[in-house]
């Protein structure tokens, strides 16, 4: 490089080198990417990124028992693992207890959930139908659905939890 | 109120500091027959070990480690603590950093991992590991601490644990990667944007709601921790960290971060990391940190070996809001305060460390520290907090830890009063 060739470099550099902007765009096109169901694991409270498929109690017990009861205990009550149901009404008590069905607002959570952390050996080993059977038969121990209703991707966000209003956005201490 | 230093010395309560003039004479010389090797210590008389790829600590410091605290039915979920007690100055080493997993630590090969954005975007981008590393970067020396850091504080007895081991979930280092604001705007942010469902690449593929507001003031997208690359349990290859905010969103093996216009209401900013407030509602997204302080020495589980001696009272405060202003130190468990001296220099939503010289006489004390931050936010008591909070909030616990010194120099964990 001749000296002026250099200089000229040297020149520009200096002029660009605070200029938090000057870099290269290097994102690549998603694409097909946002469409596949591997990157839309997400669902929220209106349903949406639910799959299709439906379970019922009776045959979310058989998987309970199966997969989840040696930590979540028979009956979900509590084992190595915290329960996930009972409690229903604890939380103003003295010993308040913060279960699937005490606690969390939104029964869309509760699929999302096991999808994609339980049981924790195998993510994702769960069939739709079985996950949804799962849900069937968690909220139905608290009589939050009726034991023979059959929740599916159109029944489980109808599910009102009896927690959905006891939480209030905050950021101040 | 008396002024700081005038306080210090009271709190040194008129101790003798060596002032004597030592006397000072030149030794004879020494023989010309003396065998050093007898004389020397055994390093000085033998050529020293070899180098090291990696360099590891002191064999002698193999007691300063995590403490593991695991589901015997799921290893891998569960948290390790950082051992404040045994640490000094501020930077958390990264082999000692606090650990927080919901299903282990995951092995991501960078070569194989991708981080989409997408949603409320104008052109869904996706980054290899490899592009990232041709940004722009920003180092940050911060504070990460778990929303459940020193949880056992809300049961009715105090725990009996060191120091690090109770309250130890919060580290912190130099976090060195791109502000995400950058990456926001090269995919284009649609108006209707107001939070950002961040998303893991571990065995609980993990997900919170961050507002993106937060991500696009201060957030960084970290590849390094403290000068190399992070380590696979603090998130390798890639990491958010959201200064002064709770542990949670700071989100580890980040692979997805979608634009929305509402939270997911996930697992983890539902049924977890909310506080459950008296009344029986809960306090959701109560991201920041609030302003805390702990004496690390002395604490609970030492002993202080001379009555009457000296002692280095010190320890560690930090806030999520901004930077400390002050730290004071209590020996007679509240009733009076001296303004201890803070270590320079003062980084805001990082750790300050702080230290006061304390004169014990041999008397029952009640050690205390209370950090004061530059929103005007004073720590509170245990009392205080729990006047506010109830017993089961659960999270955010930054009331003032109390260390109890009996007669003999025992030091061990009190709720007063
Ligand atoms: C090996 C033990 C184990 C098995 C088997 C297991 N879980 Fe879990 N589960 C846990 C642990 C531990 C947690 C807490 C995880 C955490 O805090 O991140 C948990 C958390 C949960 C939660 C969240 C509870 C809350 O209040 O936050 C739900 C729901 C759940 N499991 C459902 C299931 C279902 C359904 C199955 C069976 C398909 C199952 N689990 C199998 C150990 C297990």
């Amino acid at each position: 490089m001749s000296i002026r060739n250099s200089l000229l470099a040297l020149l520009l550099f200096a002029a660009h080198a605070y200029a938090e902007s000057e870099h290269q765009a290097l994102g690549r096109d998603a694409g097909e990417l946002t469409q596949q169901p591997q990157w839309n694991l997400t669902i929220t409270p209106d349903g949406r990124g639910l799959p299709v498929g439906h379970g019922t109690a009776a045959e979310g017990k058989k998987i309970f028992n199966h997969q989840c009861a040696s930590c979540h205990g028979f009956d979900a009550i509590g084992g190595s693992a915290m329960p996930l149901v009972g409690e229903v009404g604890s939380l103003t008590s003295e010993y308040p207890e913060k279960t699937v069905n005490s606690y969390w607002p939104y029964a869309t959570t509760l699929f999302d959930y096991i999808r994609r952390s339980m049981p924790p050996q195998a993510p994702y080993s769960l069939s739709s139908h079985q996950i949804y059977a799962l849900c069937a038969y968690i909220l139905s121990q608290d009589g939050i659905i009726e034991a023979d209703v059959e929740l599916n991707e159109v029944t489980l966000p109808q599910v009102t939890m009896p927690n959905r209003d006891g939480f209030s956005a905050t950021n101040s201490h | 109120m008396t002024t700081p230093l005038h306080s210090r010395r009271q709190f040194l309560q008129q101790a003798a500091l060596g002032s004597a003039l030592v006397s000072y004479s030149l030794p004879r010389l020494a023989k010309a027959d003396i065998d050093y090797r007898e004389l020397l210590p055994e390093s000085m008389t033998k050529a020293g070990g070899e180098f090291t790829n990696y360099g590891q600590p002191s064999p002698y410091e193999q007691q300063v480690i995590r403490w593991i605290s695991a589901n015997p039915d799921m290893p891998g979920n569960g948290v390790s603590w950082s051992p404040l007690h045994e640490l000094q100055g501020t930077i958390t080493p990264n082999g000692l950093h606090f650990e927080r997993h919901h299903n282990g630590v995951p092995a991501i090969d960078p070569a194989q991992h991708q981080l989409l954005i997408d949603g409320l975007v104008d052109k869904p981008l996706v980054f290899s590991v490899d592009a990232l590393k041709r940004y722009p970067m920003q180092s940050r020396i911060c504070f990460i601490e778990c929303g459940g850091n020193s949880n056992s504080s809300w049961r009715s007895q105090p725990i009996l644990t060191a120091a690090g081991y109770a309250h130890g979930l919060v580290s912190n280092a130099e976090w060195t990667g791109i502000p995400v604001r950058l990456l926001l705007e090269e995919a284009g942010i649609k108006p209707e944007a107001k939070w950002v469902i961040a998303e893991a690449a571990d065995g609980a593929s993990l997900n919170v709601s961050i507002p993106l507001e937060k991500l696009m003031n201060d957030a960084l997208l970290a590849l390094y921790q403290n000068g190399e690359r992070l380590r696979p349990e603090n998130g390798y290859p890639l990491r958010l960290v959201l200064p002064g905010w709770e542990g949670i969103v700071n989100v580890k093996w980040l692979r997805q971060l979608r634009l929305s216009n509402a939270p997911a209401m996930s697992r983890d900013e539902t049924a977890q990391y909310t506080d459950l407030m008296p009344n029986g509602s809960a306090r959701q997204f109560s991201f920041e940190m609030a302003s805390k302080s702990l004496i690390t020495s002395p604490s609970q589980g030492m002993t202080l070996p001379d009555k009457p001696g000296i002692y280095q009272v010190t320890g560690l405060a930090w806030s999520g809001r901004g930077k400390i202003t002050r730290v004071e130190v209590s020996a007679d468990g509240g009733q009076t305060w001296v303004d201890a001296e803070l270590q320079q220099p003062i980084l805001s939503k990082a750790f300050t460390r702080f230290s006061l010289p304390w004169k014990w006489q041999g008397q029952y004390a009640v050690l205390q520290s209370r950090a004061t931050d530059e929103t005007g936010y004073i720590q509170p008591t245990r009392e205080q907090l729990l006047k506010e909070r109830g017993r089961h909030g659960f999270f955010h616990f930054n009331a003032i830890i109390s260390w109890e010194v009996s007669e003999e120099g025992y030091i061990s964990h009190v709720y007063p009063e």
